[in-house]
């Protein structure tokens, strides 16, 4: 089991200038946000289960950008289907990684279906995505970083990670629409 | 550009043109299907065919996020299974725009389409989107480029109710 926070820091550390990094609602947000403030980041805070089409969108409009998506278990299971949608409209660009801790975990750490009978890496690979692992120890982390920058996508990891309350980071503005225009400027200049 | 084309769909289709929208997500309704068609025809559009309809807001937004206009297309059954996700264009100012085939409203054969016919413009109103109207083949090209321009020039959310009785409500026949 991976320690999410250090593990998520560590990936964004010394990011390269084509990154550009979408989280899902949850700990995923905090998470990218502890790695320190970047322009290159949106953070949902609310609409689960739309980050991963979001990914998928922003990926077909900037194919010159790589698109990493940090995401949760529960956030993936909600908009299962979209895998497919990924799969069946592929983008060489678009990396997600659901850090899976088979918790609700800011609700109460309810378990979710990953800590039952149900596997995201064979949901994404029955779905279509071929290029689907997933990573239970933090020496993995060379083969995430190439598959981040230089493999061909879509792409999905599952990082299983311990189901651990962290502290919340907030992001530069709760306002959606200071969060989005700030994002859309560092894809402009 | 009204009753220019003959198909209703072609002014829809036409305006998508105009306004440089390049990106149309579905999930299929048959009164959509030549839309459908002409956007698959035309390599600048991307038709992305969803699982859900509320993963066409999510889709939209980020191709949004990324410097391209889209439109989703669904029918009125699937309102219903945006709502949600109708959060994130509203809390982000994201232009976002829908086009709805409306189903249980008029000449309706199947019951099961008409408890969310009548709660389609319910629910997209409580959810703050402007919900424009087209009853006739005539008006479609202008209230679709209306509602266009709505979302796009203001950053709000707008949705077309295309109505059932100018698509036709399809009799079935047992067997």
């Amino acid at each position: 089991m991976i320690d999410r926070r250090p593990f998520v820091q560590k990936i964004l550390k010394n990011r390269k200038d084509n990154l550009r990094v979408v989280s899902g609602i949850g700990t995923s947000t905090w998470d990218i946000m502890s790695a320190g403030d970047n322009k290159g980041n949106f953070g949902f805070i609310g609409a689960m289960g739309q980050s991963i089409p979001f990914a998928l969108g922003l990926a077909k409009s900037q194919p010159d950008l790589r698109i990493l998506l940090f995401t949760g278990d529960g956030d993936t299971l909600m908009s299962i289907g979209s895998m497919a949608t990924v799969a069946n409209h592929p983008v060489n660009n678009l990396i997600i990684v659901v850090l899976d801790n088979e918790s609700y975990v800011e609700t109460g750490s309810q378990p979710t279906a990953t800590a039952g009978k149900s596997d995201l890496e064979l949901i994404a690979k029955g779905s279509g995505i071929s290029n689907s692992y997933t990573v239970t120890n933090e020496n993995d982390y060379e083969k995430i970083m190439n598959t981040i920058y230089d493999e061909e996508g879509p792409s999905l990891i599952v990082v299983k990670c311990e189901a651990k309350a962290t502290p919340l980071v907030f992001p530069h503005s709760f306002d959606g629409s200071v969060s989005i225009n700030r994002f859309m400027s560092s894809i402009k200049s | 550009m009204t009753g220019i084309n003959k198909d209703w769909r072609n002014d829809i289709y036409a305006v998508f043109k105009d306004l440089n929208i390049t990106m149309v997500s579905h999930v299929p309704d048959a009164g959509h299907t030549p839309l459908i068609n002409l956007c698959e025809k035309d390599n600048e559009i991307d038709v992305v065919t969803l699982t859900t309809e509320q993963d066409g807001v999510g889709l939209s937004c980020g191709a949004y996020a990324g410097g391209r206009k889209s439109a989703l297309l669904m029918q009125s059954s699937g309102v219903g299974n945006c709502i949600n996700a109708l959060a994130l264009p509203n809390i982000c100012r994201i232009p976002f725009l829908t086009i709805v085939s409306m189903r249980g409203e008029w000449g309706e054969f199947i019951p099961w389409q008409v408890p969310m016919g009548l709660g389609t413009p319910k629910v997209l109103e409580a959810m703050d989107i402007k919900v424009f109207r087209a009853d006739y083949k005539d008006e479609v090209g202008s209230t679709v480029d209306a509602a266009a321009r709505f979302a796009f020039n203001t950053n709000r959310s707008a949705a077309v109710l295309l109505s059932q009785k100018m698509i036709g409500a399809k009799q079935f026949k047992n067997g």
